[in-house]
């Protein structure tokens, strides 16, 4: 059965129809492109997966479950996380917090054992901080745990967001432009990282990238937005020999 | 030595805690043993408790405004309606219960509890506003509790409660009746059980709850929310839930201190001096200099601008000029970005530790 179903999603803004007749099938454990020119839609369709914006039509199914219209809350408690475009770090927040705050609702105690300093608060913190550096030995953030995230450099910025979404522990993960900003080393040891965590966590992978490179080396099928609309959606070869394709990203 | 190794064994906050404490207790010592040797002039004994509830009110709100980042200029409010309610239930048990030892723990505890139900509420109300909008619908909101209760009566005799926003007369109470709140006049006669040391202890209560509270798993949503909040709700955090939680809590805590200075004085009334916005005000500017989220500089911040306006009684009416001058001062010392890099380089600690080294080479 397929982990993410989306039949015919669509969403305007006043009279711009900024995703239209969005279908996408995506199965356990695949990683899938999504690409287009800037301003296809290519966020604002990760919104509407994650429940920031109600789309006007259409219908996502997340293994299984029908989680059209709930909260981002809800979605993300389904099994849906995601990194930023523009990064949204908790910045006054050291590392190891960002990720223990991702951690938030697979470790509970009360807030009352908390302030009371009960057992469960020291049993399941040294859990969460167990869990927390488990996750950023992968991204190569532990030395740097105790630094507030504001103070890490731009790279690393975007692979603590990385690291928090998969805190969640997510059946899917929606990567908006996690090389964008990166030096070709960075980038090279990113695509690692990700088939890494793919492997590791078990996870399902959407995600947006301008980085052909790292679209085509990592992808197993690639989807391409144009004006809200898809273009072309398939294996990468195909995809990115497509004549419109070409016409889409390189002009008339 | 081997106590220092366990010292610094204890985590960060732990170890921020325990120093924070310590220094409150050995200022409680000091002042114990100045009022012993009658040292302390009756001015500065007569500020002592309200150095305490001045620094739990700041401390709460810091919780609203530094940690979950929401501006409120409604504290006061909360703070009233802990005082009120205390007194009167102290008012009211004050024969039942005679011993202060029971009496004044539950009055803390009404004080708390109903200052939190106001504080859930308004939580639920603003959840929506955010900014100015906030801001002036929490300080609409002190404004109408201190005037709601200048026009409350409340008496009882022996068929129960009478009730009237009208006057005393209206109450309709018989011979043996008892007004415990008379509107405009207030509260009189409430036992004075709030000591000093109380005072103490509760400071170090709230200063736990709120430090304890930040490093655990609901401080960290608070924070989180604070920081960012639509990546807050990216990874789960129930937004509406800490919202409300926080303002819960600090409105308890602001209810606390109302109780505090209820019992510490004779005749309780609400006036625009005592819970008016002029008072959330100079509770947020304690908490603005003390620093956004820095639990120890609010209660720091409290404590100075309290002491300062007193010892500069004597200059007159240059007192508040001064006054202003030293909160520019400590604005810039908190904020300006040169003040924070030098003061990152000569922390207390790492101050000793160069001079031990220093002490070392010469030796
Ligand atoms: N909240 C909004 N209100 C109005 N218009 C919006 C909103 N969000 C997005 N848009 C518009 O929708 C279109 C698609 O934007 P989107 O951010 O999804 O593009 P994108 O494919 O992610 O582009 P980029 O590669 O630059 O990130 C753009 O024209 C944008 O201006
Ligand atoms: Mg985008």
């Amino acid at each position: 059965m397929a982990m993410l179903s989306v039949k015919n999603l669509g969403i305007s803004f006043g009279g711009l129809r900024a995703v239209d007749s969005f279908n996408i099938t995506i199965e356990k454990g695949e990683l899938y492109g999504l690409i287009g020119p800037n301003g296809a839609g290519k966020t604002t369709a990760f919104n509407l997966l994650t429940g920031v914006y109600k789309p006007d039509s259409g219908v996502i199914t997340l293994d299984g479950r029908n989680i059209t219209g709930l909260s981002t809350i809800e979605i993300n408690k389904a099994g849906i996380a995601r990194t930023f475009q523009n990064i949204r770090l908790f910045k006054n927040m050291t590392v190891l917090d960002n990720v223990k705050i991702g951690l938030h609702n697979n470790y509970k105690y009360s807030t009352a054992s908390g302030i009371l300093r009960l057992p469960s608060f020291f049993k399941t913190e040294k859990l969460m901080n167990e869990k927390a550096f488990d996750i950023l030995k992968v991204f190569d953030l532990d030395q740097e745990a105790h630094y507030l995230s504001a103070n890490l450099p731009y790279g690393k910025q975007r692979k603590l967001e990385i690291a928090r979404a998969l805190a969640t522990n997510p059946k899917m993960l929606l990567l908006d432009e996690p090389a964008a900003g990166m030096n070709p080393s960075e980038t090279e040891e990113l695509m690692k990282t990700i088939t890494l965590i793919r492997k590791k966590y078990d996870v399902t992978i959407l995600l947006i990238e301008h980085d052909m490179k790292l679209v085509a080396g990592i992808c197993e099928k690639i989807f391409v937005l144009n004006f809200g609309m898809e273009l072309a959606n398939g294996r990468p070869q195909e995809v990115l020999n497509n004549p419109e394709v070409i016409k889409a990203y390189l002009g008339e | 030595m081997k106590q220092w190794k366990v010292f610094n064994q204890l985590n960060k906050s732990t170890r921020a805690n325990v120093i924070t404490i310590g220094v409150i207790a050995i200022i409680y010592v000091l002042c114990q043993l100045l009022i012993a040797v009658g040292a302390l002039s009756n001015l500065m004994q007569g500020l002592l408790v309200p150095l305490c509830y001045y620094s739990i009110l700041a401390v709460s709100l810091n919780l609203t405004v530094g940690i979950l980042g929401e501006l409120s200029l409604g504290h006061a409010g909360f703070m009233c309606i802990g005082a009120f309610s205390g007194a009167f239930f102290s008012r009211l048990t004050e024969n039942t219960i005679t011993s202060p030892w029971i009496r004044f723990p539950l009055a803390i505890m009404i004080g708390a509890i109903f200052a939190a139900l106001f504080g859930g509420l308004i939580g639920i109300v603003v959840l929506r506003l955010r900014g100015d909008y906030l801001a002036i619908v929490t300080l609409a909101f002190g404004e109408i509790i201190k005037n709601i209760i200048n026009v409350l009566y409340i008496g009882i005799d022996g068929s129960g409660f009478h009730f009237s926003m009208k006057d005393s007369l209206s109450l309709g109470l018989a011979k043996d009746g008892d007004i415990i709140l008379n509107g405009a006049k207030g509260i009189t006669g409430t036992p004075n059980d709030t000591t000093f040391t109380i005072a103490t202890i509760f400071l170090i209560v709230v200063y736990l709850i709120i430090t304890n509270l930040v490093n655990s798993r609901s401080g960290r949503a608070i924070q989180a929310i604070r920081d960012n909040r639509i990546a807050a709700e990216s990874v789960g955090i129930d937004i509406t839930k800490f919202k409300i939680l926080a303002f819960t809590l600090s409105a308890a805590m602001a209810g606390i201190a109302g109780v505090l200075y209820s019992h510490n004085i004779s005749t309780l009334v609400a006036t625009p001096k005592n819970f008016g916005y002029n008072m959330s005000i100079m509770i947020l500017v304690f908490v603005v200099l003390g620093g956004m989220g820095n639990i120890r500089g609010s209660i720091i911040a409290a404590v100075l601008l309290t002491l300062l306006p007193e010892y500069l009684r004597f200059m007159q009416d240059y007192r508040m000029l001064i006054y202003a001058i030293v909160l520019i001062v400590m604005m810039i010392f908190n904020w300006n970005p040169a003040c924070i890099a030098w003061r990152k380089n000569h922390t207390i600690k790492g101050t000793l530790l160069s001079l031990l080294k220093k002490n070392r080479k010469e030796a």
